[in-house]
């Protein structure tokens, strides 16, 4: 299952054993005997993140709970030149946090504190490994909320939102971590503490929080994170709009944005989603659609009465076959139930499935679906098509059999034509779940010799050694030109008028 | 470093770019010049940006502008207006000629600034050549992407000291449906506490403006509604009550907010040939502020974020603002100087000068050989 092999040559075990005890030895007067694993079965967890077709045994897991502690484990790493992972809470998508074999994995998960809370301006600091949702949950009693809502809210950290700058179903509005996060406190790979952006609305400089965010873990480790509450909407209903014709649905995302309404959450499921996971929550989701629109409107009573009615009226003038709107909260919830379900409604239609995370202009949102129809019989598997419509991001899920090589070897070429094709269309090939080690040889399609170039700029800016998560994320050149070789003799080659390779 | 364009404009930035590099020369990149005087001063070659201009994609259901660098931003926000869209940070001209790429590389936001965002969270894609004359492109026209670093929000407020911005995408908002504007007598910290209060509240709050003398007595507080028609209907009576304000004809209360943004009020005129404005960037948490010798009124923005003073433009009243803004947890600028304040003043806190910010002096010197090697692009301007 594990791909990568084909660039790793096969590791030298005597010498890696060596340089774990070396690392270990170092590693052990900083911390207590709990916080540092090297044992198999207690590394063993730590193998992959959320992307678990990708796995690699790290030499050690350092889970420090301060920290000076993140600070002088950098700092012996940097002396030893031992590259190192940073991980959350482990629930990334993208294999972000997959060890490196001669390589520590640092845990941020015992940093968990919410160190203050602030609601006159509005603001928490709180420990990069705080889960997403108990900040909202911490500051509910004063009528606020942190407003990014990743899918995996429950479960993903703060700091790890930071550095996929994660969105949710209601980024169209409120916006993506890098919109609602004011200072970032974190340490460089030398050991050095410092401090990106503050309280106040700019700081001097150039703007470094904005490169901090969603930098992959490969700028610099996270320790602590203010981040902007807002006011709770007093109410919140959803539309549930229901299309006879791809296109139809695609049109109406088009003439809601195009009359003025940014919605707070604009949702699109196809049919095949929608019958997956009515089977697993009885929502009462219309199974003959063939397209199933979400719409949120949220804000004071007056203002939700206001904007949903005016959706109401551009749904019906899009063609809409059928339109429910939520009474009461619980409704709200059972509607929504299904869209945030689809993962584990997939989970039940086949053994494994693969989730990709494009983003494409919202005009082409039909003919991408279309072009994933015929990818369907090209490789002979299903997909299930959940999008964020609102911003063009989709999430289809290809349905495979991991125990079948062949399966996934097809699985894997299906997300990567989808990938380019959303390249193509003026998109992008990752939206929210960031490249990791999944998505890097399709950043050889998506950017130039010229911006991987400054990419390694900016990297080797904050960590010249290249020892902070350095296989993630930017791929090498050598890395383009052997998948530039690849791609060419499994056929013809993407895009040809570029130069690429 | 192949060049895929054919445009003779970018053809000749090019060639400025890699005949400076050869020479050693330093280029200061201008626009309209409607900023010139923003940032310390310099006296380089200049490129003239706007001789590469247009709209190149305005699609208002995908809500997102794309144009050259050197089109009149008034061009941009009248085809913005025409399909009911904004720049919703409202990003001040200070003049008739000032250009996209320049108001995106000054970064400056006006009052809307405070419900919205910046304009760096605007900022969707780019297409730039960096210092070595390479074409790069970073970012998309889509909201949603993390492909690669965040480079093309490097360059909002970089002043042209990173690379040369050729084209940007920018994400734009709807026209708000409805807006209303309350004005009320009050003092400083009564305005600070109600503003931050109703903040934090579901109210569609999206501008404040409180002007007045220093600490003691009242002061005018403006307070811009904008959204649904009930939400704004709704909170009138609401907000109204509680600090005895009235309602503003609307003409006139459009008219004082574009007149806040440009700085046009009478508070910004007449600046004294030995004053300086200085600018106060501070959290939300700083209350009011005894500046040391500050001349008649100020101006509180962004309820109490952004703050304008009048005051001496010597060295040590600098010193003292900034010292004061610091320890506050926000920094000063010499925003605009009098004609006989020395131009080589360092109009910037430094960012040794911040908390924590020390070692990122070398990051960002880093940073800015890594898109401009020879160091082509006029860096003394934004240190």
């Amino acid at each position: 299952m594990i791909p990568m092999n084909m660039v790793t040559p096969p590791p030298d075990l005597a010498a890696i054993s060596a340089l774990q005890s070396k690392l270990v030895s170092s590693l052990r007067p900083i911390l207590p005997d709990h916080a540092l694993l090297w044992e198999p079965e207690d590394t063993i967890p730590y193998e992959c993140d959320g992307l678990a077709a990708y796995r690699r045994m790290p030499l050690a897991v350092a889970l420090p709970e301060t920290e000076e502690q993140v600070a002088q484990i950098l700092k012996i790493c940097f002396k030893m030149q031992i590259p190192v992972v940073p991980r959350g809470s482990g629930t990334g998508l993208s294999g972000g946090a997959m060890p490196i074999s001669q390589g520590l994995v640092l845990s941020l998960a015992k940093l968990k504190k919410i160190v203050s809370i602030d609601p006159f301006t509005r603001t928490a600091v709180v420990q990069p490994g705080v889960r997403n949702l108990a900040i909202s949950e911490a500051v509910a009693h004063h009528g606020l909320y942190y407003a990014p809502d990743p899918s995996s809210q429950i479960a993903c950290s703060i700091g790890g939102n930071v550095n996929e700058n994660s969105g949710g179903v209601h980024c169209l509005k409120y916006g993506l971590t890098l919109h609602n996060v004011l200072r970032v406190r974190g340490v460089l790979m030398n050991g050095e503490i410092v401090e990106f952006g503050s309280l106040a609305p700019d700081s001097p400089g150039l703007d470094l929080l904005a490169i901090m965010m969603g930098s992959e873990g490969m700028l610099a480790v996270v320790t602590e994170v203010t981040v902007k509450l807002i006011a709770k909407p007093k109410l919140a209903r959803v539309i549930m709009a229901s299309f006879d014709d791809i296109e139809k649905g695609g049109n109406a995302v088009a003439a809601i944005i195009a009359a003025g309404i940014i919605p707070a959450g604009l949702e699109m499921m196809d049919k095949a989603t929608t019958r997956a996971v009515e089977e697993f929550v009885h929502a009462g989701y219309d199974l003959e659609a063939t397209a199933i629109l979400l719409c949120e409107s949220d804000g004071t009573p007056e203002e939700v009465a206001e904007e949903i009615a005016r959706m109401t009226k551009v749904l019906e003038e899009s063609g809409a076959s059928g339109i429910r709107i939520s009474k009461d909260e619980a409704e709200r919830l059972k509607f929504w139930s299904g869209r945030k379900n689809a993962f584990p409604a997939a989970g039940r239609l086949a053994a494994d499935y693969y989730c990709m995370d494009g983003t494409i202009p919202r005009r082409h949102i039909a003919t991408l679906l279309k072009r994933i129809q015929g990818m369907e019989l090209k490789y002979g598997l299903g997909c299930l098509n959940v999008f964020h419509a609102g911003d063009g991001n989709m999430h289809p899920l290809i349905l495979f059999n991991g125990a079948d090589q062949d399966e996934w070897h097809r699985a894997e070429d299906f997300g990567t034509e989808i990938l380019e094709a959303c390249v193509e269309l003026g998109g992008t090939i990752t939206g929210e779940h960031g490249v990791g080690i999944e998505k890097i040889n399709s950043m050889c399609v998506q950017f130039g010799e010229g911006e991987r170039e400054s990419f390694w700029g900016v990297k080797s800016a904050f960590d010249p050694e290249k020892l902070l998560n350095p296989d993630k994320a930017i791929p090498t050149l050598n890395r383009c030109a052997e998948y530039g070789r690849m791609r060419i003799s499994g056929g013809k080659l993407p895009h040809p008028d570029l130069e690429r390779f | 470093m192949s060049f895929s364009s054919s445009n003779p404009a970018l053809k000749a930035f090019q060639e400025q770019i890699l005949n400076a590099a050869n020479s050693k020369q330093i280029l200061s990149i201008q626009g309209g010049g409607t900023k010139s005087w923003y940032g310390n001063t310099n006296q380089h070659t200049k490129i003239d940006a706007r001789t590469y201009s247009g709209i190149l994609e305005y699609q208002p259901e995908e809500l997102v502008i794309t144009a050259c660098a050197g089109t009149p931003l008034k061009e941009i926000e009248a085809a913005l207006y025409e399909k009911n869209q904004v720049l919703a940070c409202e990003p001040p001209h200070f003049g008739a000629d000032a250009t996209f790429g320049g108001a995106i590389a000054a970064g400056l936001s006006g009052p809307g600034r405070i419900g919205v965002g910046n304009f760096r969270d605007f900022v969707l894609g780019v297409r730039i050549l960096d210092g070595k004359g390479q074409d790069l492109s970073f970012g998309g026209k889509v909201m949603k992407n993390v492909a690669g670093y965040d480079v093309s929000r490097l360059l909002p407020g970089s002043l042209g000291t990173l690379s040369l911005l050729l084209e940007a995408s920018v994400k734009v908002l709807p026209r708000p449906a409805t807006t209303a504007t309350l004005r009320c007598q009050i003092s400083q910290a009564q305005a600070l506490k109600f503003l931050n209060e109703w903040a934090g509240q579901p109210l569609p709050l999206s501008a404040s403006c409180w002007i007045g003398k220093g600490m003691g007595g009242d002061g005018e507080l403006s307070i811009r509604l904008a959204g649904a028609a009930a939400a704004v209907q709704a909170a009138i009576p609401l907000m109204s009550s509680l600090v005895l304000a009235s309602e503003v004809d609307p003409q006139i209360a459009q008219t004082f907010w574009n007149d806040l943004r440009e700085q046009k009020l009478p508070v910004f005129d007449h600046l004294g040939s030995d004053q300086t404005l200085y600018r106060l960037a501070l959290p939300a948490a700083c209350g009011p502020l005894n500046i040391p010798n500050a001349d008649s009124e100020i101006v509180l923005e962004w309820h109490g974020q952004q703050r304008w003073i009048k005051a001496p433009g010597d060295t040590a009243t600098f010193d003292a603002i900034k010292k004061l803004a610091t320890a506050n947890g926000g920094h000063a600028t010499r925003f605009k100087q009098g004609s006989n304040i020395d131009p080589s003043f360092q109009r910037f806190t430094l960012l040794s000068e911040q908390a924590h910010s020390k070692a990122l002096e070398l990051v960002q010197a880093r940073l800015r050989s890594a898109f401009d090697p020879a160091g082509v692009f006029a860096t003394s301007r934004l240190p």
